[in-house]
Parts: structure tokens; C-alpha cells; sequence
């Protein structure tokens, strides 16, 4: 049962190393980060087994409730659709070397600009107030991460620290205007915004169950892979991700990439804010601070910061949460397992970075 | 539990068994079965509102033919509608406990409008007839416990001050502080109930400074409405307030400071349900009731409780398990001055309009919005 | 019990008591991570040892009846995770900022998963000391019954402060930080430096959350710590690696917390949300007046990657 998850995961894994892999270490992008996850889940395995479950029920539930059934797979890929968007939000700025956690408080922003603009305008055709909403939510977030990266051109302020500080503001400023000046009287029990009406929602892939938000976030990381590997604007930004002092010698404006990609980031954020809203809420309330924006960050890491890895990271991610389920019902773990889990994955990949290029019968290769 | 016979009990396992089958939609009639899905959206043993529910499935459990399944931590997202059709395609449950309110618009109406057969339990939310017919709402009026537990502490302060530890001004908070506040104010009429929002069901810091801050501004009794009661209990009775529990009965954390405190009754709700499932009838799908129906309880009193505030309370609690009683009546004034219920108007406890509650009324120190 | 109010003074008083109060977990996991940062390693993973510290003071102190037991226990396995921590970043190319989050997710899940049935026991406290004896007022009575952790933190400010700057230690972790080569050339293994930095600081950040859990609010339960590690971690870059503006930005951070329900009970009712947030506007805002962006952090350790 081991080999047959490890087995799909290297095989998603393995869908964008094709393109990680032009210096001709493609096996290496796959064996090592598929050891790794086969190394945790023998940890994880082991740590049950402490508790009195049975290892390998562990891995067939997992198996059964992330990949092995259509439902999983919606289940799966449902789950898997705003952590693509939200891991963009941390993995594009860092190209730039900066670290921003606070992809949480754009998705709430992004969320909150996209219902007020849906609001704003209620007789107008659904296609026409579903792409208003798309721009907005991506101008809200955008401008909310944009915030944090010119805190940090214009008064050197941490980057991190202040997209951190910004989710508790953006948390804030959601939770007063759902329950105060945005609220809806009918919504009783759970003060949120008027509704953005039926006809406004985006609805699910056909023939699926999973909304559109996962095409949206496919296209947005496809996009943004070939905004850093194959534009000059992308190159400059690695560029002065590895060093500044050379970007500025060769007369790369920093301060114009470091708005850019910030807006970049937090508007993709922001997208998943709006499809949460115009796909599964209808409309704004705390429910949407579900932490999308902070598992976000560990699927960024785990791709290594590249845009295409973030898909098959985020499925294996979304799969594990579908799964989470599955071994509470059956297994009768707490749901912190899950966490659990999630953390020793994410030792495990971090730690095999320490394995690249050092495995003896992969080193003679060019 | 009134499952107290075995002979009872057997007989009574024996015909749910066989008919919840059929009455649920279940392909086979067999006893095993029968699934029962349980969603919780905090931790089942926060020792509050998760865990009272956590309670009701556990008396489930207990009865033969009946297999239940739980899942906890569940978000107010899509997450809950992928639970609801896994414990239905998965682990074949034809009824579910949606308990959160969150889980209600839109998540529940969604799934149950897809799996026609399989019936749907929500706590808290509000059935109306354009709702899919196998999804019901049930809740507890609560509030009545609060007005007995408002008698208590209206007896108890010396201060003549009460405070209220609250997550959000919704309906459901509001009409407890309300109803907490009315009682007091039938032991006392001067009583006020100062009300502090924490902001969130969940924030055991805020929690613990709103209960300072109440004690400070000279308030000797309090009460709360948040998920987890156990940060306030303690706090307060370190600091020689009197508290009134709220969800479960928390007296083992401050035996001299409990009063008395609101509880769930859902470990005799449920099996009532399985049991009129099993008699072949169906749960109304908006069912309602409150310590007449013994869906909330009242916690024994604690030993600091006077003779006078014990007879009071219990003239009171008579009154609501034989006729039931108002609690909301007019005249009745908010603490801004403006008259909510006019005089002669009867609120009763079935009343909708109690539902949507946005006031606070006279006596409280606090605003709802 | 208090019979008369104190009306208005409420608010600064609950501020005053609130930083008292509330600060203590702030403090003692700023210091633990101005001593790893210093070493030139970041630790974000701060948060997950706070709340495992938490989880398991409570557990112990719940089991062998002593909470002192428990505060070992946590700073014990406060150091573990920390070793765990360096011990991964040791290894070639691996990112610490990256790891950090992976033990925030593996700390916290384990305490959940562990801490299940700790949630409704009650465990011993840790005891107040009362310095309020003298006051005859009761609400300052109450704010002023304090615990030895909060005067421990108090006092182990400045001797950081001191041993930074004085002690053969205190030298070795800044040189690590500052530039590893230079500590190498002195002979010395900068990695069995951070090693023991972030050992250090997990034991104290491990006992912030013995606070949290044994103290103030004094219970356990699964929304105790809420941010409070990751905050305090970005409170180490907000007082500029500074061990005493540590302790004063800890205080502060613990006051604007107490503002919040403070305003509410003296009846300031509107925004209570932006209220509750004064806290992260009040950091915000701090570091937008005293950041500049024509020199990089003074005070910053060198090799630390969050500033480089």
C-alpha cells in the first residue's frame, strides 16, 4: 500500500519536473522528493502504529480518501483548488528572495473586494459581474501584498513581518464590516454580506464537481512559470532575487519589480478569495478565513518556490486534507493528524534538499 | 438517560433497527445498517459546545443497531459539504448532524438537495418550505436556562452588577444575555449585565482579559457564550467572582463558584429522534423546544446558592416544565430606550421574530452592533 | 470582591495588568529567538514550540501534580524541537525560514493530537506572588498578583542585554551571526553554536507557553497560543535584535491586547474588532515610523536570511 501512494505521488510529481529538469537532473526531481514522502509516511506510519492503529489501514485510507475513488479525486482536487492561488502568493515573491506569509489576508481582501463589486452592481449580466468580481478580488489582493512590498522599498520594512501583521488587520477588517456596516440583517446567526445572488456564481468543471477555481489557479500557475522562466521581465526578477547590488548595477529597477510581483502574488491570492466567494460561499463572512493563505505557504515551500510544482504539490496537499477525514472516521485519529502529517512531509522534503547532487549513481550525469 | 430497562431497551433497539432502515432509505434493512454522521467544528472535547453534541453521539453509540461516525474540526467551507457526501458514499450514513450554524446556508441545503434519501439534522438553522424537505433544524431554547441561571446570579450579586463574556452579537447571544438579564432582573429589578464581545467563539486570551476587566468594573457574577466556557470559569473564580457554566456543567472546575449554569440536553434529544424514526414518523423538519421538551437543562446548584435564590429559581423552572412560559413580553424596552415589544404583545418561545434578534434590552450595558 | 468600580481607570488599568499578564508568552519566546537570531538563524517554528510547551507543562503538571514539573517539561521539550530544528538546517542548502514552518505545523498538530485529553482535567497552576498588598484597591490588588515566570523574564532581559556584549558566549553567538567564517577561523563550529542557540531558545519560548497554559489563561485548550509565537517572533525583528526592547515590545504588545475588552467594559462598544487588532495596527505602525530604508536593519545579524 506504501509503494502505491508514494507511486501516484512521484507520478504527480513528476509532471513538472519535465520542465525542472533541463539540466538533465530529472530523476534526481523525482526520486528525492518521492523518498522523501515515502520516508515520512513510514514515520507517520510508525507514529500510529504507537498509538494501537494499523499502519497499513492507514495507507489504504489515505489512499482511499485522497486518490481512490472519483468522489476522492473531486474530493482531492476540490480541496487543492485555492492553495495553488494562495501558494503563488508566497512562491512569486520568492524570485525576488522575499518571504511573504500573509497570503491569508489578501484572500480575505480579495474576498471582501469581490463581493462589494458584485453588490455595486446587481442588474448587471452574471458574465459581466463575474469577470468585475475576478478584477477586483485580484486588485484587492493585489494591492493589500502590494502594501507589504512597499513597506519594504519605500520604508525598509520586513516584508514578512508585515504581511504577517496584515492578515490580523485584513481578519479585522472583514470581521467589522460583515458584522456591522456590510452586514446582512437576514443573515442572522452568521453576520455576513447580502448574497451575490445565483445567477452570479461560477458553478463547477463540467462533468465535475470541482469548481472552476481549480482551472483558474492551473492557467494562473502556468502563467506566472512562464512570466519568470521565459520573460526578461522574469529574468530580472531572479536576477535581483539572487543579488540586488547587481541588479542595480546593471540598472534593473528593484523597486518597480518588487510593486510588481507583489501585486502579481497578492492578486493571485486575491482570485482565490474571489472564487471562494462566487464558487462555494455566495457571498463574505469569517467562514473564508479557513487558513487557504497559511497552508499556502507550505505548499509553496514544498514546490521550492516553482510555480508549475505548486500544482501536483497542492493536489498531494488537498489529497492529504481530503483523507483527514477518512482516518478520523475509520481509524478514530484526531483530526491533528493531519498536521502531523502535513509537518513531518514538510521535514522530510526540506531535508532531502541536502540530498541534490549527491546521489552517487546520478553524479555522472551533465 | 430514560434507557434505564434493559428489557426496554432491547425491545426498543430491536424496532429501530428494523424499521429506521426502511425509514431512512437504506438499501438493506439490517441493523448494521444504520450510519449516523456527527460534524463538529471545533475539537469534540472543548469541554463546550462540541463537546455537548460529542455527548448526544455518544448516547447514540450505546444503542444496538446503530453505527456512528464523527469527524471534527470540520471548516464552515466546502470541506463540510465533501464530509457530508463522504459519510454518505463512503460509510453509507443516511442521517447526519451538520451541528455547527455555519454549515447550514449554503453547505447543507446543497448536499441534501442531492442525496434526496438521506436526512439531514442541522442544529441552529432556520427550516423554511423552501428548504429541501429531508433536511430539518432543530435547537434548543437555551434561553430559558439562561433566565433560571439569571435568577440565581440576580440573587447572588451583592454589587447588584453582572457580566457576559460573548463571542459575536448574533441572535442566539443576544437572547441569552437578554433572557440572562431578564431573569436577574426578576430577583432584582436594579440589576445590570455588562456584556463584553470577544469577537471570536474560540480566543481564550480575550476571554481571560474580558473576564478581568468585568471583575474590575466591580461585576461578582458571570456568565459567558462562547465555545469553550472553561477560561472564564477559572479566571473568574480566581478571582472570587461567582460564575454561572454555559454548554456543559463545569462545576468541577470551581465547585464554591458555580452557581448553576445552561446546558445542551442533546443526549436525551437524539435518541428521542432514533426512537421517532424507528416509531415510523418523521422529525418535524423545524423542531424547537426547550426544558419542557428537555433539550436544555439547568446544572444542580452550587453550594454558594441561597434558599431564597433555589426557590425562586425552581418556582420558575416548574412554571416552564408545565405550561411553559414567556420570557419575552411586552412592554419591553432596549437599553437604548426604544420599546422592542409593545405592551400586550406576547413573545412566545416558538415566536420566529426571537430568531432574529438585534437589541439588547434595558439593564444590559453593552451594544449589539 | 470588589464592590465599588473604579469606572474610567478600567482601561489604563487593565493596559497596566494586561502587560503583565498577557506579555509573559511574548516575552520569553522573544528573548529564546533573539538568542537563535543572534546566532544568525531564524526560528520560526517558535510558534509550534509554544504551543507543544503548553500542551505538554499542562499534561505533566496535570499528571505528577507538580506545576513546576510541567514548566521543565516544557522548556525540555522546547529545547528538543529546537535541536530538531538545527539539526535539519545543519544539513547543506536547506532553508531555515522553510523549516521553521514545517516544526510550527509539526509542533502544533502534535500538541493537538496529544493534547486531546488534556483539555477538560484540570492540572495544578503555577503560583501568584502578590505584590498588590500594600494597595487597598482590589483591582490593583488582583493586577498585581504575579508569577515568578513574568519576573524571571523581566529579569533575564537585561542580563541577555549584558551577556551579549560582555560574556565569551555571548560574543561567540553574535560572531556566528555576524559572519560564520570569522567564527570558524576562530576555531570554533558554528553550527554547535546555532545548535545550542536554538536549543536555548526553544527552552524558553517552550516555558512562554508553560505561562499560557499553567498561568494565564491557565488552562489547556486548542485555541490558547492563537499567533502569539508567530507574533512574538516578528517582535525579535521589531526590536531590532535588542534583548531590552524586546522586553519593552512585549510589554507593550501585552497592554494593546488587554485594550480591546478593557474599552468594551467602560462602554466603547463601536469597532470592538479593530480594537481587538491594536495590537498588529499598533506594531505596524511603530515599525513604519522607525524603519528607514536608506540603511538595512541596525542591529541585524549579518548571516541572517530574513535580512539578507
Amino acid at each position: 500500500m506504501t509503494s502505491e501512494v508514494a507511486d501516484s505521488v512521484e507520478a504527480a510529481a513528476a509532471a513538472p519536473t519535465g520542465f525542472l529538469g533541463r539540466h538533465g537532473a530529472t530523476i534526481e526531481y523525482i526520486l528525492i522528493p518521492g523518498a522523501a514522502l515515502a520516508g515520512a509516511l513510514v514515520v507517520f506510519g510508525i507514529f500510529v502504529a504507537l498509538f494501537g492503529k494499523n499502519p497499513l489501514d492507514l495507507y489504504f485510507y489515505m489512499y482511499q480518501g485522497a486518490f481512490g475513488t472519483w468522489f476522492s479525486w473531486q474530493n482531492t482536487l476540490t480541496r487543492a483548488a485555492p492553495l495553488i492561488l494562495t501558494a503563488l502568493c508566497t512562491a512569486l515573491p520568492a524570485q525576488l528572495g522575499m518571504v511573504i506569509i500573509g497570503g491569508e489576508g489578501a484572500l480575505l481582501i480579495g474576498a471582501l473586494s469581490a463581493t462589494s463589486m458584485a453588490l455595486a452592481m446587481p442588474s448587471a449580466p452574471p458574465l459581466a459581474v463575474q469577470f468585475a468580481m475576478a478584477a477586483a478580488g485580484m486588485t484587492g489582493g493585489g494591492l493589500w501584498i502590494m502594501l507589504s512590498g512597499g513597506l519594504r522599498q519605500y520604508r525598509g520594512v520586513n516584508e514578512t513581518i508585515s504581511s504577517l501583521l496584515l492578515v490580523y488587520v485584513a481578519l479585522a477588517i472583514l470581521n467589522h464590516l460583515v458584522e456591522g456596516p456590510m452586514r446582512d440583517p437576514a443573515s442572522l446567526n452568521k453576520p455576513s454580506t447580502r448574497e451575490i445572488g445565483a445567477a452570479n456564481m461560477i458553478g463547477s468543471i463540467p462533468g465535475t464537481e470541482v469548481h472552476w477555481g481549480l482551472v483558474f489557479g492551473v492557467i494562473a500557475a502556468i502563467a506566472c512559470y512562464v512570466l519568470i522562466y521565459h520573460t526578461t521581465f522574469g529574468f530580472a526578477a531572479r536576477v535581483a532575487g539572487g543579488n540586488i547590488r547587481a541588479a542595480k548595477i546593471v540598472g534593473l529597477s528593484v523597486g518597480n519589480l518588487i510593486l510588481t510581483i507583489c501585486f502579481l502574488a497578492g492578486s493571485c491570492a486575491g482570485l482565490a478569495g474571489m472564487v471562494e466567494v462566487a464558487a462555494v460561499q455566495g457571498r463574505t463572512n469569517a467562514n473564508l478565513a479557513a487558513g487557504y493563505g497559511f497552508t499556502g505557504i507550505l505548499v509553496a515551500f514544498l514546490a521550492r518556490q516553482n510555480p508549475l510544482a505548486v500544482i501536483p504539490v497542492a493536489i498531494l496537499i488537498g489529497g492529504i486534507g481530503a483523507s483527514g477525514g477518512l482516518l478520523q472516521r475509520r481509524l478514530g485519529l484526531p483530526d491533528a493528524s493531519v498536521l502531523v502529517l502535513q509537518g513531518i512531509i514538510f521535514v522530510f522534503v526540506l531535508a532531502s534538499d541536502a540530498l541534490y547532487g549527491r546521489i552517487g549513481f546520478l553524479k555522472g550525469k551533465p | 438517560m430514560d434507557f434505564s430497562s434493559i428489557s426496554r431497551r432491547r425491545l426498543l433497539q430491536g424496532s429501530a433497527a428494523l424499521t429506521l432502515g426502511t425509514a431512512l432509505g437504506t438499501r438493506g434493512a439490517t441493523a448494521a445498517d444504520t450510519t449516523i454522521g456527527f460534524i463538529y467544528v471545533g475539537s469534540r472535547d472543548d469541554y463546550g459546545y462540541n463537546q455537548a453534541h460529542a455527548a448526544g453521539a455518544a448516547a447514540l453509540k450505546k444503542m444496538a443497531g446503530l453505527k456512528v461516525v464523527e469527524e471534527e474540526k470540520v471548516p464552515e467551507t466546502d470541506a463540510v459539504e465533501k464530509t457530508m457526501e463522504s459519510m454518505i458514499n463512503l460509510d453509507g450514513a443516511t442521517l447526519l448532524f451538520p451541528t455547527s450554524f455555519g454549515y447550514y446556508n449554503p453547505h447543507v441545503q446543497k448536499i441534501a438537495g442531492k442525496y434526496p434519501k438521506v436526512h439531514f439534522e442541522h442544529c441552529g438553522g432556520l427550516w423554511t418550505d423552501k428548504d429541501p424537505k429531508n433536511a430539518g433544524s432543530y435547537f434548543g431554547y437555551i434561553d430559558e436556562a439562561q433566565y433560571i441561571a439569571g435568577i440565581v446570579a440576580g440573587h447572588t450579586t451583592k454589587s447588584g452588577k453582572l457580566g457576559f463574556v460573548a463571542a459575536k452579537p448574533i441572535p442566539q447571544v443576544l437572547r441569552n444575555i437578554n433572557a440572562f438579564t431578564l431573569g436577574a432582573k426578576l430577583a432584582n429589578p436594579k440589576t445590570t449585565t455588562q456584556v463584553i464581545f470577544t469577537g471570536d467563539w474560540s480566543m481564550p486570551v480575550k476571554e481571560a482579559e474580558a473576564t478581568n476587566s468585568l471583575i474590575d468594573q466591580g461585576i461578582d457574577v458571570l456568565t459567558c457564550h462562547v465555545d469553550g466556557p472553561k477560561t472564564m470559569v477559572e479566571n473568574a473564580a480566581r478571582r472570587g467572582a461567582f460564575v454561572c457554566g454555559y454548554h456543559v456543567n463545569q462545576s468541577p472546575l470551581a465547585p464554591k463558584a458555580y452557581l448553576t449554569g445552561a446546558e445542551w440536553n442533546w443526549e436525551a434529544l437524539y435518541p428521542k429522534f432514533i426512537k421517532m424514526l424507528a416509531a415510523g414518523q418523521s422529525i418535524p423538519n423545524f423542531y424547537r423546544g426547550g426544558l419542557q421538551e428537555e433539550i436544555v437543562k439547568v446544572s444542580p446548584y452550587g453550594p454558594a446558592v441561597s434558599d431564597a435564590a433555589r426557590r425562586h429559581a425552581d418556582e420558575v423552572k416548574a412554571r416552564f416544565m408545565a405550561t411553559g412560559l414567556t420570557i419575552f413580553k411586552g412592554p419591553l424596552v432596549d437599553n437604548k430606550g426604544k420599546t422592542v415589544i409593545a405592551a400586550g404583545t406576547e413573545r412566545g418561545q416558538k415566536d420566529p421574530e426571537l430568531e432574529k434578534m438585534d437589541y439588547l434590552v434595558e439593564g444590559v450595558l453593552g451594544a449589539a452592533a | 470582591m470588589a464592590d465599588a468600580s473604579i469606572g474610567l481607570w478600567t482601561v489604563p488599568l487593565a493596559v497596566f495588568g494586561g502587560a503583565i499578564r498577557v506579555s509573559t508568552p511574548f516575552l520569553f519566546v522573544s528573548l529564546g529567538e533573539c538568542i537563535t537570531e543572534r546566532s544568525g538563524r531564524i526560528n520560526l517554528g517558535l510558534e509550534g514550540t509554544l504551543v507543544m510547551g503548553a500542551m505538554s507543562a499542562y499534561g505533566i503538571s496535570y499528571l505528577s501534580g507538580s506545576p513546576w514539573l510541567g514548566v521543565l517539561a516544557a522548556g525540555l521539550t522546547g529545547a528538543m524541537l529546537g535541536a530538531l530544528h538545527a539539526g535539519i538546517c545543519s544539513l547543506p542548502r536547506v532553508n531555515d525560514i522553510a523549516v521553521g514552518i514545517a516544526l510550527m505545523l509539526f509542533g502544533t498538530g502534535l500538541a493537538f493530537f496529544l493534547g486531546k485529553p488534556l483539555i477538560e482535567p484540570t492540572a495544578p497552576r503555577l503560583p501568584a506572588i502578590d505584590f498588590g498588598w500594600w494597595s487597598n484597591i482590589p483591582q490593583l490588588k488582583a493586577a498585581l498578583r504575579i508569577n515568578v515566570l513574568f519576573l524571571f523574564g523581566v529579569a533575564l532581559a537585561p542580563v541577555l542585554y549584558w551577556a551579549f556584549r560582555t560574556t565569551r558566549w555571548g560574543l561567540l553567538i553574535r560572531t556566528a551571526g555576524e559572519s560564520s567564517d570569522a567564527a570558524r577561523a576562530m576555531g570554533h563550529s558554528v553550527l554547535l553554536i546555532r545548535l545550542r542557540a536554538t536549543m536555548v531558545g526553544g527552552f524558553l519560548a517552550g516555558i512562554g507557553g508553560s505561562f499560557l497554559s499553567l498561568f494565564y489563561p491557565g488552562s489547556w485548550n486548542e485555541g490558547l497560543s492563537s499567533g502569539q509565537g508567530i507574533t512574538a517572533v516578528a517582535l525579535v525583528i521589531f526590536a531590532r535584535w535588542d534583548p531590552m526592547l524586546c522586553l519593552w515590545a512585549s510589554l507593550a504588545f501585552g497592554g494593546a491586547a488587554a485594550l480591546g475588552p478593557a474599552l468594551q467594559s467602560v462602554g466603547v462598544t463601536f469597532g470592538y474588532h479593530l480594537f481587538n487588532a491594536a495590537p498588529y495596527f499598533l506594531t505596524l505602525a511603530i515599525m513604519i515610523i522607525t524603519c528607514s530604508p536608506k540603511r538595512t536593519l541596525t542591529g541585524a545579524p549579518a548571516e541572517l536570511s530574513i535580512t539578507r
